[in-house]
């Protein structure tokens, strides 16, 4: 129930939320927790495994029980933290891992075979027999495993990610980080602090502190006001560093909409990498429980969540309060609710040489044995310095000493230090470079020390970045010491949790070190302690403890987890944000696209690239009609197809000649100016990176082309061979790709459209030939080139003239009886003239492989010409290119393997593949080209084509490579 | 005979979100300068009748609407003005038509920006008159500082369409952030 | 991770790629034996500590760099042109 006066909620605005169906009220401020149990509702979740019920334990991230589901249009978020989700109107939230209701579970039944369903519970049972495990066991695990559900559907929701630069990162704004800042700011640092809460403050919001004789919050509103002023300070609240990265990098989630209803084009989450110079981790600590019998009941919580409750929501979940401590803290929280009101039914100190001095009962040496009540806190039981005891209790609030939250200091592999004095782990300094820890998350746990390790660690980040200090002026606060007596678990008949989310018990813990899983790595995996979505951030300690007690080792000895991020669990959308649907990738389009689309062609990617697939015309039944039309253009009259997207590099210089020298098997600086040649380039280990045309423009000017698929890897490849070999040399390239337009013209018609469209006729242009022309006055430039086997020629223009050309050739060959060819017709046309593609050269061939040895030059040293020499990568072991003809009608795939007709069909016995297929209309039948063991040998064998994922198992001729035109006379024409 | 239109790559787009100005400018010529080994002071001097120098690494400058920009190792663009003859000295192309020129502009402009490009755009790190190779999201990009607020952005002009998506989604995002 | 380039200056990771060993750099030519191609393409040392890599400023200036850097600390301890040593 609320309290008047209390909390930092704004009462003037009620807000409206659902739980369960049901609708609650809470006020403009309020989170689901505190929300729901400002309306009295302690029940919020059931546990993993027993399906126990289960109420809030924390007021923040680490929270194992109230994970609740968030219900949007299209997104359903599950184990989101209800202490985390703020609320606002028309949130729709519901309990999970409960069926039919949370206050009626079914799978409660788990809690009373608890004793079958100890650690290593999965491994011992599901064993045998071993045909079980597919048909029946792993559906049923399957079943109860999880937490929460998804919606099924793809979730619509907006993503963003973003990079953040600055001098000082400050993680964390409580007193610590609010100090660093400030000083930070103050000296003129460039500065981000995050903070995981909408309030900057912290625990000075939650304590109820005093700053310089006023309330904490007056000082807290003071410095947030000054860094927001200030132009080199940037303040990302709701904003959580999930880890730390090399170079001072870190990631950071902020919650950008999910505290508001959708709205168009509002992100849901942010993902952020900051890179920082110097950070301050003033991450504040996190208070652990107790193991006692039965501590896992609604209406038990930690001491420093009661006291969040009440000082920042003005809510106490109960009437008569107990608190359970091992250490000072509870005390001020015991009298704070007094303050305000609450009858405290007693302190319980496990210490016995501590203060009995309050206004409430207080019992020493004190411990709880047992309690009642199974949707809500009732009762408690207990032993003391006096004897045993019995209270009635609705509200039980647990101090087990408090662990630094010192996680991302070991996202480097770092590991913390024991510090027995505060019966806690400590970083240690340096783990993450150029990172200090500062306050309670390196081990300060009261307000003056918090504030004044803030300001050292700023003043050592201003050393490090060469900047004086501001020397801000601290505020007085409290300096009281932090006085603990561990203790870690009570014994008692009753099981003792460790892990709430997990349902691990202390007795899971000491079977597992009794079955020999003593090293803490073990214990973990055959308990799942610490594995749940809270990392075991409320658990791992207390874990550690237990199993130190049980094998006799000293904690330090026993070890820790390593922590790793995420710090929160992180939605992977967020990480993906941006990646889905068109911002996969960049999408990469031609200057013809649009005239293409106008004519109805189907856009296939290649690579990057949108090219057309083929060019519907009406009443073509389907795109194989449309395909074979378009071969006829080509091999009849004349076909015009889009080509820009083949890799141009341009490169000059006198030892240009020279650089492709290196870089090609073949010789270049021996090509005439005008003329083109096909060149065949190597990787270093031997094989072919890729082919392609270059032409001489000039005695010092080449232009290279190369696949679109390798453009960028031809280029990173000449990149590397000229920096790495030659970078004296007098040689300069640059990618020209997107400079020019380019289209090819082929078929017998092409002279005769060109003649008819360039400003100058043809007259003597050979096959690989190349010169200057202009159409309409605009410079191009002509190749005669062919990728179809007919006579070909291509143009290329400047870009800003593509989509004009290509319409003008289109139109053009249209009057003449052709027309525009798409990627079908075009691979089909290449596989007849048996010409290759990276289908072929997939970085397992070798330049004898495809037939090409002989374009390996004896004349000179080129890249991979040595190691292609290697023993292995020639001969007649090696699988070489052949064409594959079937002897029938039917249909073989690429991806086909080919054995000798009558051999067992194994794996062993495969003799090669098919790398393309084509339905060629000149032969009435498809058409391959495929790599054969020793398959230049043997041409005009039969081979056994079998592709059992589609079913295919005929007989194929094997051919020589080039089914069209053999000896080049159409091509030479 | 015919006659060729020519296009840019977005038809001189324009797009303005809560005061920030995102444009298709059309840049006109540009020309890639590549000085051959020992010659970037030869090729300096020959730039000199422009204005213009060799740009060191990561600047540019600007002569009314020409300027010359460092594009990358031993390369430079020259934008908005004919290149002299430098033959002997640098390799030189023509990129004119390669590239879309985007100019944004606004209070807006820097965080829209960094949802995108990986490197430190704080005036410390990236002054005006800076100049950088740098990607935005998965695109090779020439991006250039023109003022406190105001950025010219050269990509290949086949990605103009996604680039500007990219760009107008971070605005909207941005202004969405804060209404 | 962030790399320093020698010419742009220090940048996120994902501006380069990484290619292998700065072994790559000592090709052997057509003179050479398949035993120095072996070494050349395969066999590399893989030291707990110090490593010199080649890397590629890919969506950056296009420079390929040797960077140094310890492989237990994942310190980055340097980079240098590989031009540098051909153009000297």
């Amino acid at each position: 129930m609320r309290i008047a006066g209390k909390g930092l909620i704004d009462r003037m605005r009620p807000v409206s939320f659902k739980f369960d169906g049901k609708t609650y009220q809470g006020f403009k401020g309020d989170n689901v927790a505190s929300a729901l149990l400002a309306n009295g509702v302690k029940l919020v979740g059931r546990s993993f495994k027993y399906h126990r019920p289960r109420g809030v334990l924390t007021a923040g991230s680490e929270e194992p029980n109230a994970m609740i589901e968030v219900i949007g249009a299209s997104n359903q978020t599950p184990n989101v933290r209800a202490t985390v989700q703020e609320i606002f109107e028309g949130l729709n939230t519901r309990s999970q891992n409960r069926w039919p209701s949370l206050r009626f579970d079914v799978m409660a039944v788990n809690d009373m075979v608890s004793p079958f369903l100890s650690a290593g519970f999965y491994y011992k049972t599901f064993m045998w027999p071993r045909a079980f495990w597919e048909a029946i066991y792993e559906p049923i695990i399957r079943r109860a495993a999880g937490l929460g559900s998804l919606s099924g559907k793809h979730d619509e929701g907006h993503y963003e990610k973003a990079f953040a630069f600055c001098d000082v990162l400050v993680i964390g704004a409580g007193p610590t980080g609010l100090m660093a800042a400030l000083e930070a700011a103050r000296a003129g640092a460039d500065v981000i602090l995050c903070e995981e809460d909408w309030l900057l403050g912290g625990r000075l919001l939650a304590d109820d502190a005093h700053l310089d004789g006023k309330p904490a919050g007056e000082w807290v509103a003071a410095v947030e006001a000054e860094l927001k002023a200030l132009p080199n300070v940037r303040l990302m609240a709701r904003t959580t560093v999930t880890g730390a990265y090399d170079g001072g990098q870190y990631s950071a989630v902020e919650r950008v909409g999910l505290h508001k209803g959708p709205r168009p084009d509002l992100p849901r989450e942010c993902f952020w990498r900051i890179t920082a110079a110097r950070t301050v981790l003033a991450a504040g600590a996190l208070e652990r429980s107790i193991a006692f019998p039965m501590n896992d009941r609604p209406g038990i919580m930690l001491a420093s969540a009661v006291q969040t409750y009440l000082n920042k929501f003005g809510v106490v979940p109960g009437k008569r309060v107990t608190l359970f401590a091992n250490n000072d803290g509870a005390r001020a929280v015991a009298r704070q609710l007094m303050a305000a009101g609450v009858t405290v039914a007693a302190i319980l100190d496990s210490r016995t040489d501590a203060s009995a001095v309050e206004d409430c009962p207080v019992y020493l040496g004190a411990q709880v044995t047992d309690t009642k009540g199974r949707l809500g806190l009732r009762a408690i039981t207990g032993t003391h310095v006096g004897g045993e005891f019995a209270l009635e209790t609705d509200l039980l609030a647990v101090s087990g000493g408090w662990n630094p939250t010192l996680h991302i200091t070991c996202h480097l592999n770092g590991r913390p230090r024991w510090e027995s004095s505060l019966a806690a782990f400590v970083p240690l300094a340096d783990a993450v470079p150029h990172l200090q820890a500062a306050g309670a998350c390196n081990g300060a746990f009261d307000t003056l020390g918090c504030l004044r390790e803030g300001q050292a660690a700023a003043q050592a980040a201003l050393r490090g970045l060469n900047r004086a200090a501001a020397d801000a002026v601290l505020p007085t606060a409290e300096g009281l010491p932090y006085v603990i007596a561990p203790l870690w678990q009570v014994a008692g008949k009753g099981r003792a949790w460790l892990d709430f989310a997990n349902d691990v018990t202390t007795k899971d813990v000491k079977l597992a070190a009794q079955e020999g899983y003593s090293s803490v790595e073990h214990m973990k995996r055959y308990t799942t302690q610490g594995m749940a979505p809270d990392q075991g951030k409320n658990s791992n300690v207390g874990a550690l403890a237990v199993l130190a007690d049980t094998t006799g080792r000293g904690i330090p000895e026993t070890g820790t987890t390593t922590f790793r991020p995420p710090f929160v669990p992180t939605s992977i959308a967020v990480m993906g944000a941006g990646g889905r649907g068109a911002g996969f990738a960049p999408q990469r389009f031609l200057t013809s696209d649009q005239a293409s689309r106008d004519r109805g062609a189907p856009m296939i990617e290649a690579g990057l690239w949108y090219r057309p697939s083929y060019f519907p015309k009406p009443g073509e039944a389907s795109w194989l009609a449309s395909c074979n039309r378009e071969i006829g253009y080509v091999r009849g009259v004349v076909g015009v197809c889009d080509v820009s997207t083949l890799g141009k590099i341009d490169i000059q210089g006198r030892d240009a000649g020279r650089f492709l020298d290196l870089v090609y098997t073949n010789m270049f600086s021996t090509l005439a100016v005008g003329r083109v040649r096909y060149g065949l380039m190597l990787r270093a280990d031997g094989y072919v990176l890729d082919d392609g045309t270059s032409a001489r423009l000039g005695e010092n000017h080449y232009l290279m082309t190369t696949t679109t698929a390798a453009a960028g890897l031809v280029m990173r490849h000449l990149d590397f061979v000229h920096q790495s070999e030659c970078a004296d040399w007098d040689v300069r390239f640059i990618s020209v790709t997107e400079s020019w337009a380019q289209f090819a013209v082929a078929g017998p018609m092409a002279r005769a459209l060109l003649n008819g469209y360039l400003d100058q006729p043809l007259s003597d242009f050979p096959f690989m030939a190349t010169r200057a022309v202009t159409v309409g006055g605009v410079q191009a430039r002509l190749f005669r080139i062919s990728f179809s086997g007919e006579e070909g020629y291509e143009i290329a223009v400047p870009t800003r003239y593509g989509e004009a050309l290509f319409r003008d050739l289109v139109a053009r060959a249209e009057t003449m009886g052709g027309g525009p060819y798409g990627m079908e017709a075009l691979n089909v046309l290449r596989i007849e003239k048996g010409l290759i593609t990276h289908a072929e050269i997939d970085g397992r061939v070798t330049a004898f492989d495809i037939g090409a040895a002989k374009m390996v030059s004896a004349k000179k040293d080129c890249i991979g010409k040595l190691a292609a020499t290697r023993p292995g990568l020639v001969g007649p072991e090696r699988a070489q290119m052949v064409g594959l003809k079937p002897l029938g009608a039917e249909k073989i795939t690429s991806g086909a393997h080919l054995f000798v007709p009558g051999a067992d069909l194994s794996r062993m016995n495969s003799q090669g593949h098919i790398s393309s297929v084509g339905y060629s209309p000149m032969f009435d039948r498809d058409l391959g080209l495929g790599f054969l063991v020793n398959g230049r040998a043997r041409v005009g064998e039969t081979v056994r084509v079998i592709d059992r994922l589609r079913d295919i198992d005929v007989l194929a001729e094997v051919c020589d490579p080039v089914f069209h035109d053999k000896d080049g006379e159409k091509l030479r024409a | 005979m015919p006659e060729l239109i020519a296009k840019t790559a977005l038809a001189g787009k324009t797009l303005v979100v809560a005061g920030t100005v995102l444009a298709e400018v059309d840049h006109g010529v540009v020309c890639s300068i590549a000085p051959y080994p020992g010659q970037r002071d030869a090729v300096g001097d020959a730039l000199k009748a422009l204005g213009f120098g060799f740009p060191a690494v990561n600047s540019f400058t600007m002569q009314g609407h020409a300027m010359i920009a460092w594009a990358g190792r031993e390369q430079a663009f020259l934008i908005g003005v004919d290149c002299p003859d430098l033959s002997g000295l640098a390799a030189v192309t023509d990129q004119s038509g390669g590239w879309v020129s985007l100019s944004l502009q606004g209070p807006l402009a820097v965080q829209a920006l960094a949802r995108y490009v990986p490197m430190d755009l704080r005036l410390s790190a990236f002054p005006v008159g800076a100049a950088a190779r740098t990607p935005l999201y998965h695109m090779s990009m020439v991006l250039l500082r023109v003022a406190e607020d105001g950025f010219r952005l050269m990509l290949f002009r086949s990605m103009a369409r996604t680039a500007w998506h990219e760009i107008e989604v971070a605005l909207k995002t941005l202004a969405a952030r804060a209404a | 991770m962030r790399i320093p380039c020698p010419l742009c200056g220090t940048r996120d990771r994902r501006e380069f790629y990484y290619y292998g060993s700065e072994d790559y750099l000592k090709r052997p030519t057509d003179q050479g034996t398949v035993e120095d191609l072996d070494n050349h393409l395969f066999l590399r040392d893989n030291p707990a500590g110090v490593t010199r890599d080649v890397w590629y400023h890919e969506t950056g200036c296009g420079a390929w760099m040797v960077v140094t850097r310890n492989t237990i600390t994942h310190e980055v301890l340097g980079s240098e042109l590989v031009a540098k040593k051909k153009e000297a």
